[in-house]
C-alpha cells in the first residue's frame, strides 16, 4: 500500500469516490450489472456485499500474522465463504423477497473480486481498525455505484423509483433498460462520466482479470507479483 | 432431445455472459486478442464440466447429512482445489495443452461462471447427466461470446480516433457488449 501514514478519514473516504471499486477500479462487474435492474435490488446487493466485506476484512486482518503466506488465498476464501453463508441465511430469514430476487448472486458474493481483492491488497497488510474502515468505505462506494445504476435503470426502464410510480402514466418505460443490454449501456455511460470528472488524472487503460488486484495471487502474470512485492502495491498494479 | 435444447438454450437464449451477467471480468479482460479469447473459452468449458461432475455428487452427500447450507463454502473450495489439480495434471501429462490453457486456469478459480453453473444445476434440480450437458452448453455460450467480442474488439483496437475521448477504453467496450447483447435478445423464446 505504501500509505501507512494516511489518516483514518482518508482510508474511509477513498473507496467512495477516488478509488470507487466499481467505477474506477472496475472490480465486481458481474453483480453490478446483474443486480442493478432496480434500485432496491442494487442497494440490497450493495449492503449484503458490504456486510461481508467489513466482516471478512476484520477477521482476515486479525489473522494476518497467523495465516501462512502460501495458503493465504484458500484461507481468505474460507473466511469470506463463511460470512457469505451467514448473510445468505439472514436474508432468507428476514427479507425473503430480496433473497428471491437476488437469487444466485448472493452465493456468488464469494467470488466477487472486490472482497478478495481488498483482503489481499489491504486487510492482509493493515491493522484491524484500518481494515474495518477500508471495508466500510469500499462497501459504501460499491453500494452507491449499484444504487446509482439501479436508480437510472429503474427510472428509464419502468418509470418508477424504489417501486414508487413516477413516470409510469406519462411516458411508457423503455423496457430494454431492465434487460441485459441496458445494464451494459448504463455502466458504459457511468464510467464515461467518471472519466470526464477525472479528466486531469490518467484514465485507467487496463481492466478485467489482469487488472484485478487478485491477479498477483492468481499467478497469471508473474510480473504483476514482482511489481506488487517491490512496493508498487497491488493497487497500483490494477 | 432435452439435452440438445438445454445446450442450445444455454448458448443462445440464456447466454451466461450476455444475458445473465456471469463472467464479465474475463469477458472484458481477456477478449482483446482472438487467441487468448479462445484459450480462455475452452479452459472455461473444460473446468465447468469437470467442476459440475465433482460438485453434483458432493451436494447429494451434503444433503444426506442435512448440511446443504454449507454448499457455498464447500463448492468454492472444491473448485479451487480441482483447478489446481487439473493444472498440475496437465503440466505433467499433456504439456502442450498446459502451454495453451495453463495460464488461464488459475484465473478461472475466482470466475463466477463456474460456481454459478454448479449452483444453478443444483437449484434447478437437474439430474447428473443433464447437469453435465447444461455446464457444457454454458461453457460453449461463454466461448461464443468471447470469440464474438474478440472479433469486434480486434477491429476496434487502434481505430479509436472516432470515439469521443471519455468513451475510450472501457466504456466503448461496454457499449460493444451492449450491442452484442441486443443481438442475442433476438434469440429469446427460441428454446425453453
Amino acid at each position: 500500500m505504501g500509505e501507512k501514514k494516511t489518516s483514518k478519514l482518508a482510508i474511509l473516504t477513498k473507496g467512495i469516490i477516488k478509488e470507487n471499486p466499481v467505477l474506477v477500479l472496475v472490480l465486481g462487474t458481474c453483480p453490478t450489472l446483474a443486480t442493478s435492474s432496480s434500485a432496491i435490488n442494487g442497494l440490497g446487493m450493495g449492503v449484503s456485499a458490504t456486510a461481508v466485506l467489513i466482516c471478512s476484512n476484520i477477521v482476515i486482518s486479525m489473522l494476518r500474522k497467523i495465516i501462512p503466506d502460501k495458503v493465504r488465498i484458500p484461507c481468505y476464501i474460507v473466511v469470506i465463504a463463511g460470512f457469505v453463508t451467514i448473510v445468505q441465511m439472514v436474508l432468507q430469514a428476514f427479507v425473503p423477497s430480496l433473497y428471491a430476487s437476488l437469487g444466485l448472486y448472493i452465493p456468488l458474493i464469494v467470488v466477487n473480486c472486490i472482497i478478495l481483492g481488498r483482503a489481499e491488497a489491504f486487510a492482509s497488510k493493515n491493522s484491524v481498525v484500518d481494515s474495518a474502515l477500508d471495508g466500510v468505505g469500499m462497501g459504501i462506494g460499491f453500494t452507491l455505484a449499484l444504487g446509482c445504476m439501479g436508480l437510472i435503470r429503474e427510472f428509464f426502464g419502468s418509470g418508477t423509483l424504489f417501486g414508487i410510480e413516477v413516470l409510469t402514466n406519462v411516458v411508457p418505460g423503455m423496457g430494454i433498460f431492465n434487460l441485459a443490454p441496458g445494464g451494459f449501456f448504463t455502466f458504459a455511460i457511468l464510467v464515461a462520466i467518471v472519466n470526464v470528472i477525472k479528466k486531469d488524472k490518467p484514465v485507467k487503460k487496463d481492466f478485467g482479470c489482469e487488472g484485478c488486484s487478485l491477479a498477483s495471487s492468481c499467478g497469471a502474470d508473474r510480473k504483476e507479483i514482482k511489481n506488487a512485492e517491490s512496493g508498487k502495491g497491488a493497487e497500483k498494479a490494477c | 432431445m432435452l439435452i440438445i435444447t438445454t445446450i442450445m438454450s444455454m448458448i443462445l437464449v440464456n447466454n451466461y455472459v450476455l444475458a445473465q451477467f456471469l463472467g464479465i471480468c474475463p469477458f472484458l479482460g481477456v477478449s482483446k486478442k482472438l487467441d487468448s479469447a479462445i484459450g480462455m473459452g475452452i479452459a472455461v468449458v473444460f473446468v465447468m464440466v469437470v467442476a459440475t461432475a465433482a460438485t453434483w455428487p458432493i451436494q447429494q452427500i451434503l444433503n444426506s447429512f442435512n448440511i446443504g447450507y454449507l454448499q457455498t463454502v464447500v463448492f468454492i473450495l472444491v473448485i479451487a482445489a480441482l483447478v489446481q489439480l487439473i493444472e498440475m495434471m496437465l503440466k505433467k501429462y499433456i504439456p502442450s495443452l498446459h502451454k495453451a490453457l495453463g495460464i488461464y486456469l488459475p484465473l478461472i478459480t475466482t470466475n463466477c461462471t463456474v460456481l454459478g453453473v454448479c449452483i444453478t444445476n443444483i437449484d434447478e434440480g437437474y439430474g447428473y447427466v443433464l447437469s453435465l450437458f447444461n455446464a457444457f452448453g454454458a461453457g460453449l455460450g461463454f466461448l461464443l461470446a468471447m470469440i464474438l467480442m474478440a472479433g469486434v474488439r480486434g477491429k476496434l483496437e487502434g481505430n479509436e480516433a472516432g470515439v469521443p475521448v471519455p468513451f475510450r477504453g472501457l466504456p466503448i467496450t461496454l457499449i460493444t457488449a451492449a450491442i452484442l447483447s441486443v443481438s442475442f435478445m433476438g434469440f429469446s423464446g427460441m428454446f425453453q
